[in-house]
């Protein structure tokens, strides 16, 4: 069971009250006629997908709607860090 | 007949005469220093890559790697079930490839893998669901693949124990049936494979683990593993949810996301379910094994893991579904629950052949259906393997795809909510 606090209402959620939203850090170009077919597809397609450490957005769904950022490990499941989006994990 | 292969003459005269105890079904062996083929992940897709390359293109100088052991991987954690009723041409001919196989396996690898076409039934809650049956009907009888809708009143002669009146929380129209799905022992195709292609000279190496590849202009010279490096000429990867972990070790990426699919038995009872049926409105589908468990799936954790281990939450989603439909089932209590991670791709499509390394070749993407496909998945494995080039009928699901920008989308064939 994967608990979070969020870190805009403070509330504690489960996780059927968060909604996971891909890895986090992934950059939508900001001109994307500028970029090669290459780029785009990275973008739209290819993921890290690491077994450890992941960096990933969380939505506190079913409590205040805000999205953040979340630190977890994909094999233990552990958080070592929940942030706002300002921050840089 | 060798005094090995498995037949009512050699168990009788094996329980017969003292000292015929039966060998092991496969060696245990280290690995050797160099392989013509070396294949990462000794799972049924590995393990079946293995045997066509020695049965039908005459590679023998073979290793499977597996990092746990056989049958521990999803070919030991999934359901079960085998169908064949994708949309697609491309899918279609794949996916019954697989079926095919499948049924003449028993023979073909002398192992008893208890396929059992006991008909796959998705129900049909409303009037969308069966306009889209009908749909996919046409479709399958252009792929030439067999497939029926079946009215409410069968549904209910063919599953008695279904909630199907009036207090059922959704409705059922009717179904739509695939007489030649149902299910098979899995272990048996893992440990069938493994033996059916240990005895045609292929190494398999348990609790190996890959460490690294060694690269040398820009292909593989080495795989690294935890028992020493092994030369190679080229190398297949099959390892599902771990795929986008060996691909870093060669340095290209993939479009794969590893989530937990969770499946889990109740305690054995008489039979009482005679096909195998899913209910997209619970989303969850249910057999009978053979020994008389229920065996349930249903949701996708919807986030990544390398957990190999189910939760609370999806446990009672499924249990709860399973009760609303089969309200007798009430009255059992659940035995054991896991997880298997399953690598989903964008479009639910198999990623197969070709990568960026010239002489590595891949069979990923399955998501959560890679068991059915086991065999189709080997031999075009095995194809590219033993010539370079891919196997007709694996040219439409390269990696290529995602750049050229021709996706197969199966994501509604594939049963579960990705």
């Amino acid at each position: 069971m994967i608990i979070l606090e969020c870190p805009y209402c403070h509330e504690q959620r489960v996780e059927d009250e968060l909604r996971y939203g891909g890895e986090a850090n992934i950059q939508r170009a900001t001109d994307p006629t500028a970029v090669s077919d290459e780029v785009w597809t990275d973008y739209l397609f290819m993921r890290t997908n690491p077994k450890g450490w992941r960096d990933e957005q969380w939505c506190c769904e079913a409590g205040c709607g805000q999205w953040f950022k979340v630190r977890r490990h994909s094999v233990s499941h552990a958080i070592e860090t929940v942030a706002r989006f300002d921050v840089v994990l | 007949m060798k005094p090995t292969d498995y037949s009512l003459f050699n168990l009788v005269r094996r329980g017969v005469w003292p000292g015929t105890a039966w060998p092991p079904a496969w060696r245990s062996v280290k690995p050797g220093l160099a392989y013509d083929v070396v294949i990462i992940g000794g799972g049924g897709h590995g393990l079946a890559t293995a045997y066509y390359l020695a049965a039908q293109y005459g590679v023998s100088r073979v290793a499977v790697l597996e990092k746990g052991w056989i049958g521990g991987g999803n070919t030991g954690r999934n359901t079960t079930n085998v169908r064949s009723d994708y949309m697609f041409s491309e899918s279609a001919a794949l996916y019954d490839l697989g079926l095919r196989l499948y049924e003449g396996l028993a023979d073909d690898i002398n192992f008893n893998i208890m396929l059992s076409q006991r008909g796959w039934l998705t129900l049909i809650h409303d009037q969308h669901q069966l306009e889209s049956a009908r749909h996919k009907s046409n479709w399958l009888a252009c792929n030439g693949v067999d497939g029926e809708i079946i009215t409410r009143s069968a549904v209910k002669k063919m599953l008695p124990g279904l909630c199907i009146d009036d207090s059922a929380r959704y409705p059922v129209l009717g179904a739509f049936l695939q007489k030649r799905g149902g299910t098979i022992r899995h272990d048996a195709v893992a440990w069938g494979f493994a033996r059916a292609a240990d005895r045609l000279g292929v190494d398999i190496i348990q609790n190996c683990e890959v460490t690294g590849l060694t690269m040398k202009g820009g292909r593989v010279a080495e795989v690294r593993t935890s028992l020493g490096s092994i030369a190679c000429d080229r190398v297949g990867v099959a390892v599902a949810g771990h795929s986008s972990t060996i691909t870093a070790m060669a340095g290209f990426g993939l479009p794969v996301t590893s989530y937990p699919l969770q499946a889990m038995v109740s305690e054995p009872v008489k039979p009482l379910l005679n096909h195998v049926v899913l209910s997209p409105g619970t989303g969850v589908y249910i057999n009978q094994s053979q020994k008389g468990e229920l065996v349930m799936g249903g949701v996708l954790d919807l986030y990544p893991s390398h957990a190999q281990r189910g939760n609370f939450p999806s446990i009672e989603k499924v249990v709860t579904a399973a009760v609303e439909m089969f309200p007798e089932f009430r009255q059992l209590r659940l035995m054991r629950h896991w997880a298997g991670i399953v690598d989903v791709v964008p479009d639910s499509s198999p990623i197969l052949g070709a990568t960026p390394v010239e002489n590595l070749f891949i069979n990923c993407g399955w998501g959560t259906g890679g068991f059915k496909a086991i065999p189709a998945g080997g031999l075009v494995l095995a194809h590219s393997l033993a010539t370079g080039r891919t196997h007709p009928l694996a040219e439409r699901f390269g990696l290529d795809r995602f750049r050229s920008n021709r996706l197969v989308d199966e994501s509604a064939a594939a049963g579960i909510a990705h």
